[in-house]
């Protein structure tokens, strides 16, 4: 059960159950719809940008446990940054969950984030977790749709 | 609820006559650990493992008998093009047709459905012609259709079903007419089990000669077939999910429509003169094997077939109907666990879906028990919308399973909802 519970780690399993910033953002600025076709997740992400500041971002949608606590715990990070740092912190995840070699101390400082480390001995699922990410970064580049492909 | 309590509450008679201990021991694979797991394999829907006898048989077809076929005239060539075509017979008469030369061997169902659709439809669609395709379709026999109903200004229809799963077979016979062009429709969902009732709506078709095709692939390991009385136009199937390799699949054409139809790819061995100006081609089954074929694999797929059949056919279908009526019932013990797809009449697929649990984590905890079911659509993606959810979970059964295997899937399913509870 190790790899198990190194994947589902208490922190994953909490943002599945009770997934942070569910919802939707009546005068959103940005917004894409992210697709697995692989699994058929399905995610929104929207965000209202106020000058540089990612002043709100949320997301809705149909996903693994992975996919739900990744997107959750995207909104929690990415809150209230502003957009140079947002796009740095998406970066250097993507690099984290797609990398074969554990994540460095400096990555520490990012929070309950790095709790979606384990999903890189599941190499299946590391989309679920990267969707949400590829998602934002759409919104961001005025994309309305993205896939996992 | 315990694994004993569920063991207990199904009254269902084990298949006597059936050694299921000794079959596993003709798969190597079936020995194989996970970890610290055993191996539970339930994607049988998906492909199947493969007996010994036909590992054997690659490996002898590469170490002793290796020649292209159909050219060579020197020893092993004969012996090779001898061994393929004594496949295509024993193919044949296997599925009961009615000439050897109406077996045509491909990659796999999927390139049969792809050879069927662009041949016969350049052929015989135009405009506003009608194919009839079912909502229970894998992505194979939807999408070949598409793409020739996009090149000829065809129409696609698709039967409905009801809830269980079960075709509407009164919106079928409304469908008919004289524009349909062909009838598509899968023996058994990959998806969700149901069998349709293909004989008699073969017979529909025919009231207004129309031809059908049968997607067979997953029909094939579990029945008998006989295309004679189906009286089927076309059927397909794919080697690699009857216990045979990977590569090789069959079409089966009525000979009266294989001559009509155009070749599908050109290349060597299709042809019979060729000049810059004008080719001529063979005749049928060589019309539609362009290029060298998957030789071992025509070779094993028939050594594959000899081994299922040498288990009893009929034997294989009451320990498989056993094993889906006692998985049904233990898994409809799981509270929160839906079963999709409960048409009567059923075959050995259990798809379903837990509240709160996506498939894919179901999937991910299952494999870390040693457990391989599949998680996600199954190429069935308007079955999927039509039933409400966008992936299930599906443990599909096979010959060699156990209800022991089913005991390790239900007790796991209480343990992944007490993981993500």
């Amino acid at each position: 059960m190790n790899e198990l519970t190194e994947l589902y780690q208490e922190i994953i399993l909490d943002h599945n159950k009770r997934p942070r910033n569910y919802r939707g953002i009546d005068d959103a600025t940005h917004s894409a719809e992210g697709h697995n076709p692989l699994c058929g997740d399905e995610i929104s992400v929207s965000l209202r940008l106020n000058g540089d500041q990612i002043e709100d971002i949320s997301f809705q949608g149909e996903g693994c446990a992975i996919s739900k606590a990744s997107a959750s715990l995207m909104t929690t990070l990415i809150k209230g940054k502003s957009l140079q740092a947002a796009k740095e912190e998406s970066s250097v995840i993507k690099q984290m969950l797609t990398s074969s070699e554990e994540p460095d101390n400096s990555m520490e400082e990012l929070g309950d984030i790095i709790a979606l480390s384990g999903v890189r001995r599941f190499p299946v699922r590391i989309k679920c977790a990267t969707l949400a990410w590829h998602t934002f970064e759409a919104a961001l580049n005025g994309k309305k749709e993205t896939t996992t492909e | 609820m315990s694994t004993e309590t569920t063991k207990a509450s199904v009254s269902t008679i084990q298949n006597s006559g059936f050694d299921v201990e000794r079959i596993r021991r003709d798969f190597p694979i079936l020995d194989l650990r996970i970890g610290d797991h055993s191996l539970v394999y339930l994607d049988n829907a998906a492909t199947t493992q493969k007996p010994r006898v036909l590992i054997d048989a690659l490996n002898k077809f590469y170490a002793e008998q290796n020649a292209n076929i159909h050219r060579g005239v020197y020893f092993l060539s004969e012996k090779a093009t001898d061994a393929y075509e004594k496949s295509r017979v024993r193919i044949a008469n296997f599925i009961n047709a009615a000439d050897a030369r109406e077996i045509i061997f491909l990659r796999g169902t999927t390139e049969a459905i792809n050879l069927v659709a662009q041949s016969f439809g350049r052929r015989f669609f135009q405009k506003d012609d009608e194919v009839i395709i079912s909502i229970l379709e894998h992505h194979a026999n939807i999408v070949p259709w598409q793409i020739i109903c996009e090149l000829t200004g065809a129409k696609l229809k698709v039967i409905p079903m009801d809830d269980r799963g079960v075709l509407n077979l009164d919106a079928y016979e409304k469908m008919l007419s004289d524009r349909t062009r062909m009838v598509a429709i899968t023996h058994i969902s990959n998806a969700i089990g149901t069998i349709n009732p293909v004989k008699e709506m073969i017979e529909k078709a025919h009231q207004w000669d129309v031809p059908v095709l049968i997607d067979g692939a997953q029909s094939v390991p579990h029945f008998p077939i006989d295309v004679s009385a189906l009286d089927c136009d076309f059927f397909v199937f794919s080697g690699h999910k009857l216990f045979g390799p990977t590569g090789v699949g069959v079409l089966y054409g009525k000979e009266k429509w294989l001559r009509e139809m155009p070749p599908y790819q050109g290349g060597g061995e299709m042809i019979r003169t060729v000049t810059m100006e004008k080719t001529t081609f063979k005749d049928i089954p060589d019309k539609f094997e362009a290029g060298t074929p998957d030789i071992s694999g025509v070779i094993g797929l028939s050594v594959a077939i000899d081994y299922f059949e040498s288990l009893g056919i009929e034997a294989i279908q009451a320990h498989e109907n056993d094993l889906l009526n006692y998985g049904t019932e233990a898994l409809e013990q799981v509270s929160g666990l839906k079963i999709m797809g409960n048409a009567p009449d059923k075959s050995n697929v259990l798809s379903f879906v837990l509240t709160d649990i996506h498939p894919h984590d179901i999937g991910t905890f299952l494999d870390s028990e040693g457990i391989a079911v599949r998680a996600g659509n199954h190429c069935a993606q308007p079955l999927m919308k039509r039933l409400g959810v966008s992936a299930t979970a599906r443990a599909s059964l096979s010959l060699y399973n156990t209800r022991e295997e089913i005991d390790k899937l239900t007790a796991n399913l209480l343990k992944i909802k007490k993981f993500f509870s």
